[in-house]
């Protein structure tokens, strides 16, 4: 299907996000010495390996102690560090919750927490390891910054300007390979949204993965006439609120589009942007309430509705809606 | 400091945790007053820490994971200068930054805790970073018995070992008690010396009131090269004052008014007996 559609953007190759993440990290410990990297026995899964190899003195193995790893994280920035801790994403937050909040948000120490095998792509594992629910605990995290890039380009950037920020944060990313759309020459501005597809019927607010899904539902919808704007929020908090507004002010409605429960998602967040200053119907497209199970990515992002074909249904009602 | 002169601090300093828990209206009493001989030999001859270099990259570090006992740390950082003691008496007040547990909005406090079996992990890290730059400094970190069922502790053990971290120095203000009741009852800690050892710590015990004792035991940090030294502090939840010694319902008890005026006059008693001992 995709390849009779007039897409916006193409892509020649498709990568993990994850190696995106690995990438990034060892472009940042060859660009800054208090770069250092901690691991929970994931090495391999989190393509943290080049790293290692290059800077075994400031490569940390913590063994599968999540807990352990959050709270060395943040006793090395005592020490002027800057630590980049990587685990799956349900090990690198639910399972640590209290050692973020104490330690790192409430503490407004400069951890960046990665977390990879996020969400449903994670695929074949099964529900233990989809963790659906990481985006809402960490946004609720006062202090905490939260990025959710969208393909291996954006995640090796967004990963090279945390090094810059200085603050707790955390980076969503995940295992599948996912077509590399957008320019490796990118600069990530945190906080800031990316316009990736004007229109004027309906706003398409994705991230992550479900962005390159809202590229593809947007020539989906130009077939049928339907004009709609696709904006990237890599980063979910702090939200781009003027993008937001700027964007449905002119569309008068919105679908937010992620691999995500939608209780506490990104959709929550903007729901609460429109409902304050501009109150606009509003579809989600995310995980409703439910555990994931086992299956290819495809397949899962087809059964939970988290594709093109859904994004496409929802702009409709959405726009029947205004 | 003489030995005499840190036992006049150690009493003046109880007085003081008793003065402002009375005014707080609240306070974590019986840990305050069994780890106070502990910060005493700390801030006055242990630790390079004072609030001129307080931003020294290499200062010590000290964190102190049994946060709910901040009156001790409180006065102790007062006396050293790090900011008026006469702040304290907004201790636990609405819009005082003098809270009920270590925040780093206080001059002299490295890092938000009190939120159990935290404290150990952030040590860990903060020692490797300094294993990493080679620096001079030691890491010093106060645990609670009770905190010890915490897993996050063995957990942060282990990578203390694994990673050799001399510069490491953990202590244990092992009063037996906890919320609820005795250790043993509780959740049952023993054998601990040797569940340290196992763990790859250089363990030694002392009596956690012994100014002698606790001074000489951390001047020998590292007790071995390569292993974390830990230190088994026995103590006396309550320790000065002779009705809240080793009772449970002064873990966070407020003295009455003759409570209070009883506990003052006890300590008065022994500042009084101190200064007709002659010093050697």
């Amino acid at each position: 299907m995709e390849k009779i559609l007039d897409l916006k953007y193409t892509y020649t190759e498709k990568k993990d996000t994850r190696s995106g993440f690995g990438d990034g990290l060892l472009e940042a410990g060859r660009n800054n010495p208090n770069v250092v990297g901690l691991c929970a026995d994931l090495i391999g899964s989190l393509k943290m390996g080049a790293f290692q190899k290059e800077f075994p003195e400031r490569f940390f193995q913590t063994g599968i102690a999540e807990a352990n790893m959050i709270g060395l994280a943040a006793g090395m920035t005592i020490g002027g560090k800057i630590p980049f801790t990587g685990t799956f994403a349900n090990f690198s937050t639910g399972r640590v919750y209290d050692q973020i909040r104490q330690s790192i948000a409430y503490s407004e120490k400069n951890v960046k927490i990665c977390a990879s095998h996020a969400g449903l792509t994670l695929g074949e594992d099964g529900a233990t390891h989809q963790i659906l629910e990481d985006v809402g605990m960490m946004k609720m995290l006062p202090n905490m910054t939260v990025i959710v890039p969208c393909d291996y380009n954006q995640t090796k950037a967004a990963t090279l300007a945390l090094v810059d920020h200085h603050g707790p944060a955390y980076l969503r990313f995940g295992r599948p390979n996912w077509p590399i759309f957008t320019p490796s020459d990118q600069k990530f501005e945190i906080g800031k949204a990316i316009k990736m597809i004007e229109g004027k019927d309906v706003s398409i607010f994705a991230t992550g993965h479900l962005v390159w899904e809202a590229v593809v539902a947007e020539a989906m919808l130009r077939e049928e006439g339907i004009s709609a704007e696709v904006i990237n929020i890599h980063t979910i908090k702090p939200l781009d609120e003027a993008a937001i507004l700027e964007s449905v002010g002119k569309t008068g409605c919105a679908v937010s589009a992620e691999e995500h429960q939608v209780n506490g998602g990104l959709g929550d967040s903007i729901a609460q942007v429109l409902v304050r200053n501009m109150p606009s119907p509003l579809e989600y497209i995310g995980v409703n309430d439910s555990f994931g199970e086992s299956g290819t990515p495809t397949q899962l992002l087809e059964k939970y509705g988290l594709n093109a074909e859904n994004i496409v249904k929802a702009a409709k009602k959405a726009i029947s809606r205004k | 400091m003489t030995i005499q002169e840190l036992a006049f601090k150690s009493l003046d300093y109880r007085k003081k945790i008793l003065k402002y828990i009375k005014l707080a209206n609240a306070g974590h009493t019986g840990g305050s007053l069994s780890c106070i001989d502990i910060l005493n030999i700390l801030y006055n001859e242990i630790l390079n820490v004072l609030p001129h270099n307080f931003s020294d990259k290499n200062r010590d570090r000290y964190i102190q994971s049994k946060g709910h006992s901040v009156e001790a740390l409180y006065v102790v950082l007062a006396d050293r200068g790090f900011y008026p003691e006469s702040l304290l008496e907004t201790l636990c007040q609405y819009q005082s930054h003098f809270i009920g547990h270590p925040t780093k909005k206080i001059p002299g406090i490295e890092q938000n805790t009190g939120a159990l079996g935290h404290g150990l992990a952030l040590s860990v890290g903060i020692a490797i970073a300094g294993k990493m730059d080679r620096a001079s400094y030691r890491v010093f970190t106060l645990l609670g018995d009770g905190e010890l069922a915490e897993g996050s502790n063995w957990e942060a053990l282990m990578a203390a070992s694994h990673y050799e971290l001399d510069n490491l120095v953990i202590i244990l203000d092992y009063n037996k008690l906890q919320i609820t009741g005795p250790n043993k009852e509780v959740m049952k800690l023993e054998p601990l010396s040797p569940k340290f050892e196992a763990f790859g710590c250089s363990v030694r015990e002392i009596n956690g009131h012994d100014l002698a004792s606790i001074k000489q035991t951390l001047q020998d940090v590292p007790f071995e090269k390569g292993k974390p030294s830990l230190i088994i502090a026995h103590t006396i939840k309550g320790k000065g004052v002779s009705y809240m010694e080793n009772a449970i319902k002064w873990h966070h008890g407020v003295p009455n008014d003759a409570q209070y005026q009883q506990a003052m006059e006890e300590l008065e008693d022994r500042i009084i007996n101190l200064q007709t001992i002659v010093p050697q």
